[in-house]
């Protein structure tokens, strides 16, 4: 996951004539295996009673398996009186990725700025940026409510998105700011000898190069706005502008004995989120560490 | 002679140099104006006006109305729960950021093990950290149901006594710290890209010297660790004073306010109650425990944080 190029023990390579380095990989497997079932065990859970019936849930000590798989549940969740879950599945994926364009454009403009331009006052500003992952939301989070409310923007999608084309977050500027700067210098000079203009040259000869960044600021975004609560927990008042994560709460508040297709409606928030990571586990892991380890 | 051809021509090019310098400028700013902006327009400009709204009586619906220090004198003496919220959430942070801190290092340490299938191990510890805050609250809140839910059945199975968890206020807040150690995973990896960032050499040099495995641990990886120790234990802390949504979707708060947390009493103040004034009194009063917080650990470091300074 993180480096290729070590010699990794199986067992298989236990020797026995050296006690310590067996113990030591045998003790490592009990350890990884115990503890990642304690780990998966809840992910188990969660499809186990999305499957069972409704009565088979109140039924103490639980079964571990379903008695009989009731795939049924799925639907009858998504169609339930009341809720909308296509609708709010439109909401969700309409506020990602809008929310996707704008970061992914901001970021490579100012990204491109912080790394390549120098200008007075670049520092201040990018020492700003970095400032702004400290700052709790809460303190700007009333008179942003207060502003949106004066223009009428409440209980519609543009508080959610539109900030995210005004930079995008420091995380992501960061991200490619980092990566922008570890092209070599060489391909822009000869660029700019030519006559080109800055904007060409960002979209010639930066954003080509920079898909791998924008993949992994894609799927972090994807994943924030996917998972967010709080913020369309505030913004959003009518149930058609609600989005899935707002939908379940509501689900689990209305009808809080209908376990299984409570958990079959997670479960189906979860599931993107698995694929993603899966595909993108190196990306995701790579950005993870990147702004662990310059911060 | 050559004075005075060469006066316009040295004026010319300052000016031309001057030009070349605003476009830079211009340029600079083009680039950056979307964050630039967006810190003037969404964070700059609403702390400001925060800060004056907290100084004031802010019914939403109406002006906001100058009370000087009303609020925060109104919200240390009066506020039935405020003390109870202050409580709840610096004991959730002094034991769960502690608690993850340890849980995260330690299980970094045996994920940095040379064995075959790591990363597959490596996959499953992670995963939790990716699974929606209301999907993890909906299902925690049925595996520590205290009649039907899992986790009973398997301390019952073990011989061990059972818990109301979520629905006793004795126990709710230490579960809500136990289902936060489910997210260790996302500590971990910045661990563990910090474990494998220490030089190799290092420890080949002091086992020459006859060091063994413990004393290794404990005067090259845990120093060398500190700096990865310290940015999680900031970004732990800030994490653990915002927490929302697990105690809103799970608990709202109860039973008898004993998962309470500050930015719950902070979300009714202002969004169903609409005392604007009050709300943000309140959100500057957390920013700057926040702030003094990560100032002092930030002071602290320095006794205990090590800084690899660069001979190379």
């Amino acid at each position: 996951m993180i480096q290729e190029k070590e010699i990794h023990y199986g067992l298989g390579d236990i020797n026995w004539r050296r006690p310590a380095q067996a113990t030591r990989i045998l003790g490592s497997y009990v350890v990884l295996v115990i503890g990642a079932l304690i780990f998966l065990l809840p992910f188990f859970w969660l499809i186990s009673t999305s499957l069972k019936e409704q009565s088979e849930v109140y039924v103490f000590p639980p079964n571990f398996f379903p008695k009989s798989f009731h795939w049924e549940n799925f639907p009858d969740a998504w169609n339930y009186q009341g809720m909308q879950f296509s609708r709010w599945l439109f909401n969700s994926l309409f506020i990602t990725l809008t929310v996707l364009v704008g970061t992914v454009t901001s970021s490579i403009l100012c990204g491109y700025g912080f790394a390549r331009l120098s200008f007075p006052g670049r520092d201040i500003w990018f020492m700003l940026v970095l400032a702004s992952i400290m700052l709790p939301g809460t303190v700007t989070l009333i008179p942003l409510y207060v502003g949106y409310h004066r223009i009428g923007w409440l209980d519609t999608f543009k508080p959610l998105t539109v900030p995210a084309f005004f930079g995008g977050g420091a995380f992501n500027i960061f991200l490619m700011r980092q990566f922008f700067k570890g092209i070599p210098l060489e391909l822009e000079e000869a660029a700019i000898m030519d006559g080109s203009s800055r904007f060409r040259i960002l979209w010639q000869i930066f954003v080509p190069l920079s898909l791998p960044a924008v993949a992994t600021i894609s799927v972090f975004v994807f994943q924030g706005v996917w998972n967010d609560f709080y913020g369309p927990l505030i913004f959003l008042t009518s149930q058609e502008n609600y989005t899935l994560a707002l939908g379940i709460n509501m689900f689990k508040g209305m009808f809080a004995t209908q376990i299984p297709l409570m958990m079959a409606m997670s479960w189906f928030m979860v599931i993107p989120t698995l694929l993603l990571f899966f595909f993108a586990q190196r990306l995701m892991i790579r950005g993870v560490i990147l702004t662990g380890i310059k911060a | 002679m050559t004075a005075t051809t060469s006066t316009p021509a040295i004026a010319e090019s300052t000016r031309r140099a001057t030009a070349k310098k605003l476009g830079a400028i211009i340029q600079g700013y083009l680039f950056i104006s979307p964050v630039v902006l967006g810190l003037l327009i969404f964070t700059i400009g609403p702390m400001i006006a925060s800060f004056y709204f907290s100084f004031t009586k802010f019914p939403l619906l109406r002006a906001p109305e100058w009370v000087g220090v009303r609020n925060y004198v109104a919200m240390f003496t009066q506020e039935e729960h405020f003390w109870q919220a202050c409580k709840v959430t610096v004991t959730y942070a002094l034991t769960g950021v502690p608690l993850g801190l340890i849980g995260s290092f330690l299980l970094a340490l045996v994920l940095n093990q040379r064995v075959k299938g790591i990363s597959f191990f490596r996959t499953c510890f992670y995963v939790p950290t990716v699974v929606p805050a209301v999907a993890s609250a909906v299902l925690w809140g049925w595996l520590l149901n205290p009649d039907y839910g899992l986790v009973n059945a398997i301390l019952m199975n073990l011989g061990l006594p059972t818990s109301r968890f979520l629905a006793d206020p004795q126990t709710a807040l230490p579960s809500m710290v136990l289902m936060s150690l489910w997210g260790v995973g996302g500590g971990m990896v910045i661990y563990l890209a910090g474990l494998q960032n220490i030089p190799e050499s290092l420890y080949e040099a002091a086992k020459i010297d006859g060091a063994n495995e413990l004393r290794l641990f404990w005067h090259i990886t845990i120093p060398m660790m500190t700096p990865t120790i310290f940015f999680n234990m900031v970004m732990g802390l800030i994490g653990a004073f915002q927490t929302f949504t697990t105690a809103f979707v799970m608990t709202g708060g109860g039973p008898l306010f004993a998962t309470y947390f500050y930015n719950l009493m902070l979300y009714e103040r202002a969004f169903r109650w609409l005392q604007m004034g009050m709300a943000s009194a309140m959100a500057w009063f957390l920013l700057i425990v926040i702030l003094i917080l990560t100032l002092l650990v930030f002071r602290s470091s320095n006794l205990w944080v090590y800084y690899e300074t660069e001979v190379k």
